[in-house]
């Protein structure tokens, strides 16, 4: 960065000024907001969405790449939460649209078709893999396989040097170091797949089902990503789940399916919504998928799943047209390109773009 | 409208009635019903909300509403009481030495300190607690399992992190020693400059002038600063938030990964994924906060009120 | 300290039985010797040394060497003050010790945060943090002056509510209360304020403006009024303590002066503790400044500028700082470090509050002198 070079008096100096114009509040306007009134588009609405934090760091590139091409328009995301954006789409009126980690199920799904006032569309926006990090000395590229990662993480499996790490890492030398198991201490979707994946592929250890708040006791607790990321950093012996591309300086785990191991990367995981099967009943504009998590075609199961839902009409035509245009720029290639470099997901394929866009099209006014 | 202003004592001089008066007096009394009314639609809210999570039979909590905010009350009042009994001490000693033993100059820079940080947001202090404070606490947490391991408080096994409820102790500690610290600050140095000054007079030394003449009077000060910080510390949301590496156990172990939540921590955690009937549980639990603030403050107004009569000073 | 009144009694023996004699410099007795002045450096660097010494063979550890100094020179200090000046002040002298270390252990994590937000916040502390907003931002770059704008126009709002209502009802409760059933009543329920949890403060402020104006509603006034509601107690508690120190004789002089009991208020008492009020007020605000859960749940969030509380979603800086470390994106350094410096501006923000409290009470404070 050219600024951090600055001679600090010159850089005080700005700073003074710039803090007398942050302080006479309607003084000054943002550098980097342009006057532009929207003449290089006709998309000129103001939208806001909520939903899945998952989402934030791409829906910030999302919006911006946007926004830059549409400098009339202004979209707001709040990373309040899945639930939370759920809830506040369903509730209408104020957020156009919602980010949520998980398909909309039974009530839900019928208060949502009562705001929208007939279908919902469901969309996946953001396929984001998630890797089992750790933490030990020495040791790298470990290969797990689903039981042992449920054992590892249910507390069955005490040390690291145990029988089942060891029979996955033939050659390897590793330590008698304690294994401590980090998982979320707030309620995440992150959480869900990552349970629902132990439940499927290792259903004789792992005998909870997938749900978002952990379900077996022990371990030490984390909040959010960068928590989990912070608490397995400061061990030694430590494992945790968190998306891939937030592992910053861990070790991700391999996943051993069968006589495969597979990375943690984003191809792996793209591949994956080609192996499931979208879900029954929830109507045609709803792309829902139930992942399959016992893929051994090199595909990589552990897999975020989050959606964007939203309207098939709006009652007013600005916001009907922005939203339309936003979430075409959402799941277009450029704009899944432009997630996968912000946030490392995984970018949808070609086949599934060509199924979802005709839907988003579909968007207009309407009562 | 209350016609019976007569002062319990003959006045030597009576102020003079006016218009001004009744409408001054009135808007004085119009803000403190204000006050009682946004408390009671507070209350109500609460109330109203956490009513579907008390009636609602078990089918979003099977074992029961009362079991799941237990362990969190047991989490707030364990974190709170390490926080009193470490922050307590240390800032009466802080007030002490900015009051009567620092240099004039120096007590003023130290006083504009705590100032300053009795006001760092709590955000902060979560991202310091969990960046700084909890990796350094690693060593020392085996330290105190190796050699006090017999207590229970400090039976283990210890946590690799340092994300315990005994860092979470210190990080509220931490936070909340400016606010008792200033609060008996300001309580000592008005301390009646008379008795100091009789007291050194008589042969005192600084500590007995302290001891006959400040203490005594700053005595219901450090009381109700102390419950102000409590206050605090019970009602704390982010930094436990952040910190605490909960998973909802009762333990009096306090420094392994597995720990007791709090009320305010859980409900930051768990708040952004509710919908329905886990919001009003939420709630529910916050109304348990409520109570357990209110009753910490009726302790402390009955505790300040029987000492009054005692003190020495005033 | 029972321990230190023990001995004392031979010495007050001598105290009084000296008191015949006319009390002049001379004839006081001395307090037996008296340590020389070095006498304490002296311990203190002997201590440091000595137990540095020792832990040079057995392994060194600076918090070892810290504490069993500190210990050591108390011990040393308080047994040859004992020999050489007495019980009496020796135990002061172990106060002295006793206080001042206390002070310091306190005084390394208070400095231990400063350090660490202006160190970790000055990354990113430069022209653009304060002249851009998150608007079109991927990754580096980017500043924070809409969430700097929307903590000043909420907090100011919240101020406006809370003020005025805080004020007048400490001036109710000290000046017009009486003791009546009212009075003790808002004290009560003012301390019940005191400790509403921060986060309920924002689900009522959200669920008031829910049933007004309907669901899902995130303005920069609800939280405005969250903050109100966090602020007001803290406001009433420090101005009810300041109206109480003024001296009666002051509100007497005026009424006889003829002065109508509200101009006494307005012109004599509340003047005479401005100082500290406005102190007791910028706390306050200070205090709901740095709250995140409030806002949280009731302004959300924003990329860019929004002054207007009345309409939409507005960033603060906490939010801003709390979003910036939980949700980052990839790589995660840029937004790390956005963090810390949204809390550095907030640390500054606050000292800067505290600057004008203190002019504001130097300009309104009486002039006594």
């Amino acid at each position: 960065m050219k600024t951090k070079r600055r001679a600090p008096r010159a850089r005080l100096a700005a700073i003074g000024v710039a803090t007398s114009c942050a302080l006479f509040v309607a003084g000054c306007g943002a550098a980097n907001e342009g006057g532009g009134g929207g003449a290089d588009s006709g998309i000129s609405g103001t939208i806001s969405g909520a939903g899945a934090s998952s989402q934030q760091a791409a829906m910030q590139a999302w919006i911006a790449g946007f926004t830059g091409a549409n400098s009339g328009a202004t979209v707001n995301y709040d990373p309040v939460g899945s639930g939370g954006g759920r809830t506040q789409f369903i509730q209408g009126g104020q957020i156009a649209f919602a980010g949520s980690d998980a398909y909309l199920k039974d009530e839900q799904l019928a208060q949502a078709r009562q705001r929208c006032g007939g279908q919902v569309i469901e969309v996946p926006n953001y396929i984001s893999p998630i890797a089992a990090v750790y933490k030990l000395d020495g040791v790298q590229n470990l290969n797990l396989s689903p039981a042992t990662i449920a054992g590892l993480f249910k507390g069955d499996i005490k040390t690291w040097n145990d029988p089942k790490v060891a029979a996955d890492n033939p050659g390897v030398a590793l330590p008698a170091t304690t294994v401590t198991p980090v998982h979320r201490s707030d309620e995440s979707g992150t959480t869900e797949n990552f349970t629902d994946f132990m439940n499927k592929a290792a259903p004789s250890v792992w005998t909870a089902e997938g749900d978002g708040e952990w379900p077996v006791p022990g371990g030490e607790a984390a909040q959010g990503t960068s928590g989990v990321v912070g608490a397995v950093g400061q061990g030694n012996g430590t494992i945790g789940y968190a998306d891939a591309s937030q592992a910053g300086q861990l070790s991700k785990a391999n996943l051993k399916l069968g006589d495969q191991n597979v990375a943690p990367t984003a191809e792996a995981a793209a591949k994956i919504l080609e192996e499931s099967k979208r879900v029954e009943g929830q109507g045609p504009t709803s792309f829902a998928f139930d992942l399959n998590r016992t893929s051994t075609g090199g595909a990589y199961p552990i897999v975020l799943a989050s959606y964007l839902i939203a309207c098939p009409q709006y009652p007013d035509q600005a916001q009907a047209d922005t939203v339309k245009a936003f979430l075409s720029y959402v799941v277009s290639e450029q704009g899944q390109q432009a997630a996968a470099q912000a946030a490392g997901s995984a970018p949808l394929s070609a086949a599934l773009r060509g199924q979802i866009t005709p839907v988003i099209d579909q968007i207009k006014v309407g009562g | 409208m209350t016609t019976t202003e007569v002062k319990p004592e003959p006045k030597a001089a009576k102020p003079v009635e006016q218009l001004g008066d009744r409408i001054f007096a009135g808007s004085a009394k119009g803000a403190g019903i204000l006050i009682l009314v946004v408390l009671a639609g507070v209350a109500a809210f609460l109330l109203a909300e956490s009513l579907p999570a008390i009636t609602d039979s078990g089918s979003e909590l099977p074992e029961g509403l009362t079991a799941y905010i237990a362990p969190l009350v047991f989490g707030t009042v364990v974190s709170a009481v390490i926080a009193l009994v470490i922050a307590t001490p240390l800032a009466v000693a802080v007030a002490l030495f900015i009051s009567h033993y620092a240099p004039r100059r120096l007590a003023q820079t130290l006083s504009y300190i705590v100032d300053l940080l009795a006001a760092v947001p709590s955000i902060v202090y979560g991202l310091w607690g969990i960046g700084v404070l909890a990796p350094a606490t690693v060593g020392f947490l085996e330290w105190l399992n190796t050699y006090l391991g017999w207590i229970p408080l400090f039976a283990g096994p210890p946590s690799v992190t340092g994300r315990t409820m005994l860092v979470v102790g210190v990080v509220l500690a931490v936070m909340i020693m400016p606010i008792i610290t200033a609060v008996a600050r300001e309580v000592f140095l008005q301390a009646p400059k008379l008795h100091e000054e009789a007291a050194l007079a008589l042969g005192a030394t600084r500590w007995e002038m302290i001891r006959l003449a400040v203490l005594p009077f700053g005595r219901s000060g450090i009381i109700s600063g102390a419950m102000l910080g409590l206050g605090r510390a019970l009602g704390e949301t982010m930094a436990v938030a952040i910190v605490l590496s909960g998973t909802g156990v009762v333990t009096f172990n306090l420094i392994s990964s597995e720990n007791p939540l709090t009320i305010a921590g859980n409900i930051a955690l768990q708040f952004p994924e509710a919908s329905g009937l886990t919001v009003n549980i939420l709630i529910a639990s916050g109304l348990v906060l409520f109570v357990i603030t209110l009753l910490v403050n009726m302790l402390a107004r009955y505790i300040v009120e029987r000492r009054r009569d005692f003190s020495g000073a005033n | 300290m029972p321990t230190g009144t023990e001995p004392d009694k031979t010495e007050d023996q001598t105290v009084t039985g000296t008191l015949a004699r006319p009390v002049t410099a001379e004839t006081l007795p001395k307090v037996r010797g008296s340590l020389p002045r070095w006498a304490i450096g002296a311990f203190l660097v002997g201590s440091l040394v000595l137990v540095g010494a020792a832990l040079a063979v057995v392994g060194f550890s600076v918090g070892l060497w810290v504490v069993l100094s500190a210990i050591l020179f108390a011990v040393v200090t308080y047994a040859t003050s004992r020999v050489v000046e007495g019980g009496r002040k020796a135990t002061d002298r172990l106060v002295t010790v006793v206080v001042t270390g206390a002070f310091l252990l306190a005084m390394i994590p208070l400095i231990s945060v400063l350090f660490t937000v202006i160190s970790q916040g000055w990354a990113r502390f430069d022209l653009q943090f304060f002249n851009s907003s998150m608007r079109g931002v991927v990754g580096e770059g980017g500043g924070a002056l809409h969430a700097i704008q929307g903590t000043l126009i909420i907090t100011a709002l919240a101020a406006v509510m809370s003020i005025p209502v805080g004020v007048l009802t400490a001036v109710y409760l000290v000046e017009y209360g009486n003791n009546s059933r009212l009075a003790r009543a808002i004290t009560f329920f003012v301390d019940v304020m005191t400790g509403i949890p921060s986060i309920v403060a924002g689900l009522f402020a959200y669920a008031l403006f829910s049933l007004l104006l309907g669901p899902g509603v995130r303005l920069g006034v609800v939280g405005a009024v969250a903050l109100t509601v966090l602020m007001i107690p803290i406001v009433v508690r420090a101005t009810e303590e300041m109206l109480k120190i003024v001296p009666n004789e002051l509100r007497e002089a005026s009424y006889a002066l003829g002065v109508p009991k509200w101009r006494t208020i307005l012109k004599i008492v509340v003047p005479t503790t401005a100082g500290g009020i406005a102190t007791g007020i910028m706390l306050a605000i200070a205090r709901v400044i740095g709250e995140t859960a409030p806002l949280l749940v009731t302004v959300g969030t924003a990329l860019g500028v929004n002054l207007n509380p009345f309409d939409g979603r507005m960033a603060t800086l906490p939010v801003f700082a709390y979003y910036s470390y939980a949700v980052p994106g990839v790589p995660r350094e840029p937004f790390i470090d956005r963090a810390w410096s949204a809390a550095l501006v907030l640390m500054l923000i606050v000292m800067v509050l505290n600057i004008v409290a203190r002019l504001i009470s130097r300009v309104f404070a009486p002039k006594t002198r």
